[in-house]
């Protein structure tokens, strides 16, 4: 840059030049950020309800719709229309025949490298989780990455035991994690050797979260019945 | 370096004391211990590995200096020894495509990339198990038992797994001392660690046997042992410390000295002769930063053995160490020290 | 204006008296952003895990490059020196914006798989220097050549390191399996490492041919 207008001192009346350059390009750009986001966001409001709909279809098997519920403030459960309050909402699903199959509930926690979030299908029929699914992981590929993929693992959450106590307040066994190969009863969750840190941190996250959330479903259900029949 | 018959040198003509290859050649003799004891305790399938990754590394290195049209350098028996140390630190049932993997990445980036020996940055073979961990992280915590009946007959079927395939899971794995400890607060007495009746690599089991080698170079003054003493005086005092504050909690101080890759560490891989500072005060605080890691690496650290990365990280700073304490010449002003 | 462009000498000088396809070969190859220049190491090194994530990073910094470059040309008579950093850096930052409101409305999943290094082309260094370089000093039509020369050569890049980390790494390419099914993966090449020694191992490629080029 051997630019002689670099060493020159701003001449009079150059910085009213500069100031309509910012101004013009800043106006220019707001313009074409604000048209992009109108146009493409739709769009992306469609794909997020779609993820987690797949997902929520994942964690249920065997459901036909969803509907979205929001804890109230009575411990009662009340349907809502798009986004509700965040970790207040759950996703009740719904089979072919209008019958209530069982609840999605989000969760998250510490995992290896970062967050991890995760969906899980309770039944308060069964008093199980019966489904499980990874929202959002950023895990070591190859290693804390198997909770998605290890089958043995998954295993686990076909029908994971959170029945509850006699007075129905907690949890009578809360979810815990062992290691791998050691698990013996119907509450415990398997973990993965050589992923440990991962699958114990979903064991964990899956503990705080059910002590949370089965009782409150559990003693609730018949929101979920009346309003789903709307 | 090598070549006697080129050893020219003006008066006064003392006699050519020993040169890297004698000492090298010295450092081979004091593992062999350690490495027959391996082959006695887990057999035939020690043995290959430890094979494998001597005659990669020594291959390796052959064909490098080749390459870039070099005399080669693999009669100074220093890439012996990376064999050696790398087949030591990996389990016995390690497959042996891995292991030659291993053995190639040694020599090639931990060596040979910075300019051959005497230019080599980290240590060599562990460098090449740094990788190894990395790349293959299940093969390399799959332990197999040692004193099996069978070990000298048959050979583990991970071991013979065809290359870049995955190994097949050993019917009978065993769990390390320290994994033990990590996992399921088991202690392993530490007359069975010392006497190498554990399941380990194949060389990190026998505490006494490798401290017989280090006494015997230390002996021949082919070994600072200011090192290990400095590594494992640091550990020692660290983890009784924590011992004596929770002895729940942390593990008692024989525990931790005698278990997992320490000892192997502190003897022969802190102490490379290229990778370690070398002032008497420097080797002292690389030294006690080797220890300090060893003993956050094992108790807070995801990992239940750290040998391998404290030593690393250690080869990384000891330039900078001998930079530090170099004392400042005097009359020079004070922003002058260690430039 | 147009006399300051002639009074630059060497390297830029030496541009504008080339033929035009000159403009859009040179980043392919011989001035290649990753493996000559070696710029915009950070989303080289961190999204190339996998070769569809380096082939949608390299197509969003195209794209991102190519409209910068077209913008930056058409008001290079219009911006004044003194804030022409500042300005650049607005209107990239403009398409990046854009750039990631569109490819979460494309796919969620891969919007989550290039996470924040979709932002961080703001700070790709690949894209203001040839703002700076050249679309500040050369015609919309020269400009646009040399983005899609250098955003094409960037993609080549970033797909070389990704396909050969997805292979080695996940033993697939493009999520289809390459390998038979107990292939043992190289896992230490999907994390940041092996990024790393993938990269260095295409430098060394690269300068060996250009060294055998140049001695034969």
């Amino acid at each position: 840059m051997s630019d002689k207008n670099q060493i020159q001192p701003t001449a009079p009346g150059n910085s009213g030049k500069m100031l309509q350059a910012m101004v013009g390009i800043g106006i220019l750009c707001a313009l074409m950020i604000v048209l992009t986001f109108q146009g493409t966001a739709p769009v992306i409001k469609k794909n997020k309800a779609e993820a987690l709909e797949k997902a929520i279809f994942k964690v249920l098997p065997g459901i036909e719709k969803t509907k979205a519920f929001q804890l109230g403030q009575n411990d009662n459960f009340v349907q809502i229309e798009g986004e509700g309050e965040e970790g207040k909402v759950v996703y009740a699903g719904y089979g072919a025949n209008g019958e209530l199959v069982g609840l999605a509930i989000e969760a998250s926690g510490q995992g290896y490298a970062d967050i991890l979030r995760i969906l899980y299908g309770y039944d308060p029929g069964k008093q199980a989780v019966i489904g499980f699914y990874v929202l959002e992981s950023k895990e070591t590929p190859g290693l804390g990455d198997k909770i998605e993929k290890d089958p043995n693992f998954l295993a686990n959450f076909e029908a994971l035991d959170v029945s509850l106590n006699e007075d129905q307040s907690a949890l009578k066994n809360k979810v815990v994690p062992v290691k791998s190969g050691e698990k013996e009863n119907p509450w415990e969750v398997d973990c993965i050797t050589g992923a440990t840190i991962s699958s114990r941190a979903i064991g964990n996250i899956l503990g705080e979260s059910t002590q949370r959330w089965a009782p409150l479903i559990y003693n609730n259900q018949e929101d979920f019945v009346t309003q789903g029949e709307q | 370096m090598l070549n006697r018959t080129l050893n020219i040198s003006t008066s006064p003509h003392i006699t050519r004391g020993i040169g890297t290859d004698d000492i090298m050649q010295n450092v081979v003799w004091a593992l062999l211990p350690t490495a027959i004891f391996a082959v006695y305790s887990f057999g035939m399938s020690a043995l290959l590995v430890l094979a494998t990754t001597t005659v990669a590394c020594v291959l390796t290195e052959h064909f490098l200096c080749k390459l870039s049209k070099k005399e080669s350098t693999i009669s100074d028996w220093s890439a012996v020894i990376t064999g050696l140390l790398l087949g030591l630190t990996l389990p016995p049932n390690f497959p042996l495509w891995m292991a030659f993997a291993g053995g190639v990445i040694a020599i090639a980036l931990g060596k040979f990339i910075f300019g051959g020996l005497g230019y080599n940055v980290f240590n060599p073979a562990l460098v090449g198990r740094a990788v190894l961990q990395a790349a293959f992280p299940v093969a390399i915590t799959t332990w197999f038992p040692a004193f099996l009946d069978n070990r000298f007959t048959t050979v583990s079927s991970s071991t013979l797994t065809a290359p870049f395939m995955e190994p097949t899971v050993d019917a009978i794995t065993g769990a390390t001392p320290l994994s033990a400890f990590k996992f399921d607060n088991v202690i392993t007495p530490t007359s069975e660690l010392a006497l190498g009746l554990i399941t380990g690599s194949t060389g990190e089991t026998c505490a006494i046997l490798i401290l017989l080698g280090g006494i015997y170079l230390v002996a021949r003054n082919m070994m600072n042992w200011r090192i290990p003493v400095a590594i494992l005086a640091t550990v020692y005092v660290l983890s009784g410390l924590l011992h004596l504050v929770d002895s729940q909690a942390y593990p008692p101080p024989l525990f931790m000295l005698f278990s997992g890759g320490l000892m192997l560490g502190a003897v022969f891989m802190a102490t490379d002769m290229v990778a370690s500072p070398i002032t008497p005060l420097g080797v002292v605080i690389y030294g006690f930063i080797i220890g300090l890691l060893v003993v956050v690496i094992r108790i807070w650290g995801g990992l239940p053995e750290g040998v391998m990365y404290a030593i690393l990280l250690a080869n990384a700073i000891s330039p900078h160490i001998d930079n530090w304490i170099q004392p400042r010449v005097y009359g020079t002003a004070k922003s002058a020290k260690g430039s | 204006m147009a006399n300051q462009i002639k009074n630059n000498t060497g390297f830029f000088a030496s541009l504008q008296e080339s033929p035009s396809t000159d403009e859009f070969v040179k980043g392919l190859w011989r001035d290649n952003p990753v493996f000559v220049q070696v710029l915009g190491m950070c989303p080289v090194l961190a999204v190339s895990n996998t070769a569809i994530n380096a082939l949608a990073m390299g197509l969003a910094t195209s794209f991102v490059l190519l409209m910068s470059n077209v913008l930056v040309s058409s008001l290079r008579n219009f911006i004044p020196k003194q804030v022409r950093i500042a300005s650049y850096i607005l209107i990239i930052a403009t398409f990046v914006t854009m750039t990631d409101y569109i490819i979460q409305a494309i796919s969620v999943d891969l919007h989550k798989a290039l996470g924040a290094f979709i932002s961080l082309i703001v700070v790709n260094c690949l894209i203001l220097s040839r703002a700076e370089a050249f679309a500040s000093k050369n015609t919309i039509g020269k400009s646009v050549l040399d983005a899609l020369g250098m955003g094409f050569g960037f993609t080549f890049a970033l797909f070389c390191l990704g396909a050969v980390r997805e292979i080695l790494g996940n033993g697939s390419i493009f999520g289809v399996p390459f390998f038979p099914d107990n292939f043992q993966e190289w896992i230490v090449m999907i994390l940041p490492a092996g990024g790393f020694f993938t990269l260095a191992i295409w430098l060394l490629i690269f300068n060996a041919a250009k060294q055998r080029k140049a001695t034969t």
